[in-house]
């Protein structure tokens, strides 16, 4: 990616866009974690195209995984809708910091909407990274672009995993569910360039750990609004101390 | 009626305890994000947030799983991490080989130890 590409029109910006994702390394990870999830609906007993239905509707990994399992767990549905919610809170905060870099001055509420739909871990993380490079006008092309690439490819290998699941043995099954944190994990790092967002994903992995374990109710709540809030006024501390 | 409400069911589920509580947050974000920039400070905070939420999220992924890999002992899922980590760090923040590397080491350690 150059650090300042413009295109020639929306069409351009969009295929850029969609190359990005089938090239960069959330490709691998979401075609491993959709394996991982074909595998555990084909094991729940729900229908493959009601995979793919809800990774176009759902879009959100750990939401789905909490779904597909309170379904076959027989979980009330109340409380899979409040677990699903829970785990969604973080869609918030990312939309609320994405939508200032894709918005120019002609950007219409109307063209906002797909790709508030779209914000996911892996388009935030790699649109917070490749947009400032991307002239502002074609960046909602660019950015449907790649979501539309990963989406492509989670619902793709979600059918690859249904079919394989059969074949997994444990382990392998269990490394293939290892890759959803591993990647998250790495390329939060990477993208963590500033102290606060370092120390907010140290504060993030602590509190998640420690409220889970006490078995605190809302734990993952708690973990973003103490763990963040302590991370951004550190960083307004040392700002107003530099 | 019953047979095409068992067909139905999961579909219905799926929007109901899926996708409206999912969304409402996006959505959310939409509205109150209108005529804020990068640089405000609510949207920095927010960016922290959601951070430590998914900070959050991996910690209990690793620390908590569930499924094949609740069957990998949770000293060989913490020593995956940390040497995926740092694999991570020494090859110029390679998300790639850090990946790898923490695979590696999880899938060396679970047949090993594991099961």
């Amino acid at each position: 990616m150059p650090t300042s590409a413009t295109f020639p029109s929306a069409a351009a910006a969009f295929r850029s866009g969609v190359k990005s994702a089938v090239t960069s390394t959330f490709f691998i990870v979401l075609a491993g974690t959709y394996i991982g999830m074909g595998a555990l609906a084909h094991g729940f007993g729900l229908a493959s195209w009601w995979l793919a239905l809800s990774t176009v509707l759902v879009w959100a990994a750990p939401a789905q995984v909490i779904l597909i399992s309170s379904f076959g767990g027989g979980a009330p549905l109340v409380e899979a809708a409040l677990a699903v919610s829970l785990s969604a809170v973080r869609l918030f905060p990312m939309v609320v910091a994405l939508l200032p870099l894709l918005r120019a001055e002609s950007t219409r509420v109307r063209d906002l909407l797909l790709p508030t739909h779209f914000t996911s871990v892996s388009m935030w993380v790699e649109s917070l990274r490749l947009l400032p490079g991307v002239s502002r006008e074609h960046r909602i092309a660019f950015s449907n672009g790649l979501s539309v690439g990963y989406m492509g490819t989670a619902a793709t290998f979600g059918f690859v995993g249904y079919y394989l699941a059969a074949e997994l043995p444990p382990l392998l099954a269990g490394g293939l569910l290892f890759l959803t944190p591993m990647s998250f994990l790495m390329s939060t790092a990477r993208n963590a360039k500033a102290i606060m967002d370092q120390l907010a994903l140290v504060l993030g992995l602590a509190l998640g750990t420690i409220l889970t374990a006490a078995d605190v109710q809302l734990d993952l709540l708690w973990t973003g609004i103490g763990g963040g809030t302590l991370a951004y006024f550190v960083h307004r501390f040392r700002e107003a101390t530099a | 009626m019953n047979a095409i409400w068992t067909e139905l069911f999961p579909y219905v589920a799926l929007i109901l305890v899926g996708f409206l509580p999912n969304e409402m947050w996006r959505v959310l974000g939409l509205v109150l994000a209108r005529g804020l920039n990068e640089d405000s400070q609510i949207v920095v905070w927010s960016r922290a947030v959601a951070t430590a939420i998914l900070a959050g999220v991996i910690a209990k992924l690793i620390v908590f799983s569930g499924g094949a890999l609740g069957g990998i002992p949770l000293s060989v899922r913490v020593g995956a991490t940390v040497c995926g980590f740092l694999v991570f760090i020494a090859i110029k923040r390679s998300v790639f080989a850090g990946v790898l590397a923490g695979e590696g080491a999880l899938l060396l350690g679970g047949w090993l130890f594991g099961h």
